[in-house]
């Protein structure tokens, strides 16, 4: 098939209807987490932008919302391969986790909003990832990486349980190699552990954040967001300069059923991606 | 003090909020101090009778554990403070803390510099201004570390079974 046949095949994508993708590799991050790559698509979707998610279904099992954790587009607008890191928590996941090369899994997509990283030329890039909030984040390095000379300084910190939770430590060192300032900070430390010990915000100030240069991502459990959002405002980084990747029950991935509704948005559709500007006030409402 | 001494507890951010003058009246009690990689700064339960402030390198705080050994809590980087069990007593360090590398710092003698804040309540004041938010910050993050947020809800839900078996 051409590339121009399978742009064409590809617009009219019924967000309802799983397209079947193949796993062609699966890479082990952590004893809970993997990394699966899936290829070979019989229909192919439209390309996925850095921030967006998946639908990706088990068969007989059921569906999850699984962000980006790799590039999405391999030319011609499609997604040919993309790229998905999962940590087994139930029943779906775990299914997910099992699954290896060949294996056949349902995707829908890509939904919601993207973390725009184009938008941040010019600007020093800060992500800052806790837990497995480093997977939706990943994308945004690689694009800066592919545009290196296009962003200031590019500073990554991350915060893990421990240093057996770490996600991509051979790529933190890459990226390292590569000129990114990476930090990593874990809660809890193994004897042999040479590195910082504490919460991730205590990264920031070290990091020498340039506050008027700067443009975060920060992805994580929804308090660690919070605190470490505040902690760059706390700098001096607008809020509006600060964008967090939220999560409700996503379920149909369209607006349609309301199930991810947080106030005025349906993180389906308006989110995940926002910036802290209209997250903020929301994340501060506990019925929300 | 040196001019030198006066210079770097300028420099250091720890102590921004204070006035030249304050800061002047803290260099008379403070000194340059160095540590080596591995260093200990100071032992549990010893005399808590200085602080620092980091100016490069950094320093762990930690606990002896019988049967783990030290076990690190907390690491605190350059731009910091280290120590303020020195504001209260007993006066004994409730931790204790080794240099992770080779780490300068700026010393001060804390009885010198807690005498100096009773005669001087102003004085006083703004130093425990510079401290308390500072305690505050480590106090939440010791909280939300006890959150465990980045714990697999099996783990969670796995020890919420086992409390909820534990109970009569």
């Amino acid at each position: 098939m051409t590339g121009s046949a399978q742009a064409a095949r590809a617009v009219p994508a019924d967000p309802a209807v799983p397209r079947f993708y193949r796993v062609v590799s699966r890479r082990e991050d952590t004893y809970d987490t993997v990394t699966v790559e899936l290829a070979e698509p019989t229909d192919p979707l439209p390309a996925f932008a850095p921030g967006q998610f998946a639908m990706l279904t088990a068969f007989g099992i059921g569906e999850v919302p699984i962000s980006l954790s790799g590039f999405g587009d391999d030319g011609d607008g499609l997604a040919l391969r993309l790229g998905h890191t999962l940590r087994s928590v139930g029943a779906v996941t775990r299914a997910l986790h099992a699954a290896g090369p060949g294996q056949l899994v349902g995707v829908r997509g890509p939904f919601g909003t993207s973390w725009d990283v184009p938008s941040a030329a010019g600007h020093d890039i800060v992500v800052v990832a806790g837990g497995i909030g480093l997977a939706p984040l990943r994308p945004v390095l690689l694009a800066a990486l592919a545009d290196r000379s296009g962003y200031g300084r590019l500073l990554l910190l991350v915060g893990a349980r421990s240093p057996a939770d770490l996600l991509y430590t051979d790529e933190l060192h890459d990226w390292r190699e590569r000129g990114v300032e990476v930090a990593v900070t874990v809660d809890r430390p193994d004897n042999g552990w040479p590195g910082h010990v504490g919460v991730v915000t205590t990264l920031l100030r070290p990091a020498r954040v340039v506050a008027e240069q700067t443009v975060a991502f920060v992805c994580g459990p929804e308090i660690m967001m919070r605190y470490a959002a505040d902690a760059l405002v706390g700098l001096g980084v607008p809020a509006k300069r600060i964008r967090v990747s939220l999560e409700r029950t996503m379920r149909c991935g369209a607006g349609w059923c309301g199930h991810c509704q947080l106030g005025p948005l349906l993180l389906c559709r308006d989110g995940p991606v926002v910036t802290y500007d209209r997250a903020v006030e929301l994340l501060r409402v506990r019925e929300l | 003090m040196t001019a030198q001494t006066q210079a770097r507890v300028a420099a250091h951010p720890f102590f921004a909020a204070l006035t030249s003058h304050q800061r002047a009246l803290l260099a008379e009690h403070a000194g340059p101090h160095s540590f080596a990689d591995g260093d200990r700064v100071f032992a549990q339960g010893a005399a808590a009778d200085r602080f620092w402030l980091i100016e490069t390198g950094s320093v762990a705080v930690d606990m002896r554990v019988p049967g783990r050994g030290d076990q690190v809590v907390e690491t605190l980087p350059a731009g910091t403070v280290l120590g303020w069990s020195w504001l209260h007593p007993p006066y004994r360090w409730h931790f204790g803390a080794r240099a992770r590398e080779r780490t300068e710092a700026v010393v001060f003698d804390a009885a010198a510099v807690r005498q100096r804040c009773a005669a001087d309540p102003v004085f006083g004041y703004a130093v425990l201004a510079c401290f308390t938010p500072v305690i505050i910050e480590r106090m939440q993050a010791t909280r939300l570390r006890l959150l465990d947020l980045y714990a697999s809800p099996n783990e969670i839900a796995r020890a919420e079974a086992g409390q909820a078996g534990g109970q009569p």
